[in-house]
């Protein structure tokens, strides 16, 4: 007997950056970044981002970038 | 030249003026050694995600230079030097800005005669050329 057929849902995920056409991540923007930050302050990682390698490397540089500079924490509590 | 974008955060303690000196100071400063100094971003006082030096907040300030390496030494120098500024950093971005372009063109050939809000692409030519082309 053939195991039961797995369904996985496939949802086909567009990279939000790539959707939008943003192909600079700046630093400075606080309020975009904030967005791909969980509670903790980390950085949000590409499986629930949904970012594509290219923008997600991209996010994580700005990111860390914008920590140095006190416009994101570190840690959030 | 080179193309920076220099973020410096100064105490809060700071009066207005005397950033502004200070900035009049840096933009001497690149000035006085061939750099340009493209446009001054004054964010004024912005609460800081962090303390940074016992401090809650500060000025942030973006200065966009055209520059090489020796300037960008001596600014962060400065920056040392000075005990009010509290932060700072220098990214270099021409080579980020140049893949951005690069990445708006091969998007907007890849998309077609799709009509793309960026730097005028000339109407109808696009169409001319085969859709799988994407050596930019």
């Amino acid at each position: 007997m053939p195991a039961p057929k797995r369904f996985s849902v496939k949802r086909k995920r567009v990279c939000k950056f790539c959707a939008e056409k943003i192909t600079y991540i700046d630093f400075k923007d606080g309020k975009l970044l904030s967005h791909f930050i969980p509670e903790r302050g980390k950085i949000l990682p590409r499986r629930i981002s949904g970012a594509c390698s290219v923008h997600q490397r991209q996010l994580s540089e700005a990111i860390k970038r914008a920590r140095h500079m006190a416009i994101l924490p570190f840690v959030a509590d | 030249m080179r193309n920076y974008e220099v973020a410096f955060i100064a105490a809060p303690t700071l009066a207005p003026e005397e950033l502004d000196a200070f900035i009049a100071q840096m933009q001497a400063v690149v000035e006085g050694k061939n750099g340009r100094v493209v446009k001054v971003d004054n964010w004024g006082k912005k609460s800081l995600a962090y303390k940074i030096k016992k401090f809650r907040d500060g000025y942030y300030v973006i200065l966009t230079v055209e520059a090489d390496g020796a300037i960008i030494a001596e600014l962060e120098r400065r920056f040392r030097v000075a005990d009010y500024v509290i932060r700072f950093l220098s990214v270099r971005i021409d080579e980020d800005l140049k893949r951005s372009e690069k990445m708006k063109i091969a998007r907007q050939r890849k998309s077609g005669s799709k009509p793309v809000p960026a730097p005028a692409p000339p109407a109808g030519e696009p169409e001319a050329e085969p859709p799988a082309a994407p050596i930019a």
